[in-house]
């Protein structure tokens, strides 16, 4: 089996403070994977390396058999991977449509064309405005970013995501603090993704992770406690255990 | 122009918002125009206008590197008298004949020479917070100016060069005593420059310099090359400086110490932040304001008009969002109140 993303003996440490603790990782294309554990078990530091944000202090990434370690930001998206951030990363000052024909502009190669204004891109413009529409953002299509309600501001981070055309698509909590009926969007929105595109989701919400996700690895300390299929997990009595205090795990 | 037939309707409207801010509107028609009238309506003041041509385009520069793409900078002066003696030398090299004193040749020259130290001195500017950008253009436009001060066989040190004459425009237009020449001639590089300036903001190009400026972490989660793009634009920014520097030795027939002195920096700054800075005219507008302004009250009290001056930057920036340009927009949008919101 081939995986799209792969991490071999990862280690992140903050001074004293092991953050990811040899973490073996293995996605394959089109998984629908969730990322879980206790608050500070190490999810988003986990993400940010596999994305490139941070610097692994030891370990390898690989992406389609490639060694991405050293890859920047910038070059892994590129490549194919996306992702949406825990905290909203958004242009406060820009539109909607702004911001995702920004992302439009750079995958297709043009977002150094300095004569023609964007507004001549028809073809760019379409598809904006068609993914704009699948997340239900039409009417906010010209409001500014930052004056946008928050479940708005998740969907955008979302549509950003999805404009680059990505891969591996990583989802940081992207329906926390969400008012409950945008929360079913952007559930509807990630169950209808191309199906060869490899989600990884990090979620605190058990309903969700278990609505959504075919496989679940559990970080606890930095390190894989267990993985497994959705199945094996819910009833897996040491999950259960990590969890008691925070949230009972019930899946259906 | 015909649509092709892929495309409903709905995306058409779509990018109307956006095609709509990169149309021409009548109040730009308007600015220009009066711009060229000012040639009969004033024709003795034509150096001073001249000069605020010349610190509008620098201003203009300096909106490019801060206004959209969010680089604090206090070194821009520098550009601006790099190219001040490249254009002087130029034709001082040139004496008075084609092609090294030719006045337009020479602005190429100066625009190229401040492009060059712009792209080198870019890579300093590219990590760092506001304040670590601030301190690095602030100390890299001292270095500059010193060393322009310390090399008298090539800038004259503190005299400076004074006497350059350049070519006749075009093979044709003396640079007259009155600066008619000066004035036309400095007014259609503004213009031009203005014109680049303008394609580029509303191009993906300048799209994305605002949102480097709004998220640079994100803008390269979304795949913007964000330090290749800092660069490109810190590089086009020092040559408009340079070529206002260039404009302002050319017509003045000099170069000095005094251009390339760290208060331009600090004008350039200000003039930008009066006019409202991230909307191409503010510092053109501001560049208007400051000079104007500097003759009238220097006239009544000449000790007082750093007194008034620092009184406006205060009150603008603590009470007016966006400088004049955006006080001009609130006042506009109050009178169409009703219509719906259009934003830039």
């Amino acid at each position: 089996m081939s995986f799209v993303l792969e991490t071999r003996q990862l280690c992140k440490r903050f001074g004293g403070i092991i953050a990811t603790d040899k973490v073996d990782f293995r996605l394959p294309a089109g998984a629908r994977h969730a990322l879980i554990g206790p608050n500070g078990a190490g999810k988003t530091t986990f993400i940010n390396q596999l994305t490139g944000v941070l610097r692994p202090t030891s370990g390898t990434i690989l992406y389609d058999g490639q060694d991405v370690t050293n890859w920047t930001l910038r070059r892994r998206a590129t490549a194919g991977i996306a992702r949406t951030f825990q905290i909203n990363q958004l242009f406060l000052d820009l539109t909607p449509l702004q911001s995702v024909l920004i992302a439009i502009g750079e995958r297709e190669g043009a977002g150094a064309a300095w004569l023609r204004p964007i507004g001549t891109r028809r073809e760019f413009i379409a598809e904006a405005v068609a993914l704009l529409d699948k997340l239900s953002l039409a009417d906010q299509r010209d409001a500014r970013v930052g004056a946008l309600p928050y479940g708005k501001q998740r969907l955008l981070e979302i549509a950003l995501a999805i404009a680059a055309r990505p891969k591996v698509l990583l989802l940081d909590e992207p329906a926390a603090g969400v008012p409950e009926a945008e929360r079913e969007q952007i559930l509807d929105v990630i169950a209808r993704l191309p199906s060869e595109v490899a989600l990884v989701l990090i979620e605190h919400d058990m309903h969700l992770v278990f609505r959504f996700a075919k496989t679940i690895s559990v970080l606890v300390n930095g390190a894989i406690f267990v993985e497994g299929t959705a199945a094996e997990i819910g009833c897996d009595p040491r999950v259960r255990q990590v969890y008691l205090g925070e949230e009972v795990i019930d899946h259906g | 122009m015909s649509e092709p037939f892929s495309v409903s309707t709905e995306s058409l409207d779509a990018g109307r918002v956006l095609r709509s801010a990169a149309r021409w509107h009548w109040y730009e028609i308007v600015f220009w125009l009066v711009a060229g009238a000012l040639f009969f309506l004033v024709p003795t003041r034509l150096a001073l206008l001249t000069e605020i041509i010349t610190l509008g385009l620098l201003a203009l520069s300096i909106d490019l590197v801060l206004g959209f793409a969010g680089i604090v900078t206090l070194g821009q002066g520098a550009f601006f008298g790099i190219g001040a003696y490249a254009a002087a030398l130029a034709a001082k090299w040139g004496a008075g004949s084609f092609p090294l004193s030719d006045p337009i040749l020479g602005l190429l020259f100066a625009g190229a020479v401040a492009a060059l130290l712009g792209f080198v001195t870019s890579f300093l500017v590219l990590r760092g917070s506001d304040m670590t950008r601030l301190m690095v253009t602030l100390g890299v436009g001292l270095i500059f100016g010193e060393i322009a001060n310390q090399m008298r066989s090539l800038t004259g040190g503190a005299d400076g060069l004074q006497g350059v004459d350049s070519a006749p425009l075009l093979g044709l237009f003396d640079f007259d005593l009155y600066g008619r020449t000066g004035y036309l001639y400095s007014l259609a590089t503004l213009f031009a420059l203005f014109l680049v300036a303008r394609r580029v903001i509303h191009a993906p190009f300048g799209l994305s310099l605002r949102a480097i400026k709004g998220n640079p972490l994100r803008a390269r989660a979304i795949g913007v090359p964000v330090n290749a793009r800092l660069v490109a634009v810190y590089t086009m920014a020092a040559a408009y400086a340079g070529i206002a520097g260039g404009l302002l030795a050319q017509t003045t027939q000099s170069a000095s110490p005094d251009m390339i002195a760290f208060h331009r920096s600090a004008d350039g700054l200000l003039m930008l932040v009066f006019g409202g800075p991230g909307a191409l005219y503010g510092g053109l507008i501001g560049a208007v304001v400051f000079r104007v302004l500097e003759e009238i009250i220097g006239d009544i009290t000449l000790q007082y008009w750093e007194f008034w001056l620092g009184l406006a930057l205060v009150l603008t920036v603590l009470f007016v969002r966006g400088g004049l340009i955006g006080l001009m927009q609130a006042a506009a949008e109050r009178l169409r109140r009703g219509k719906p919101e259009v934003r830039r």
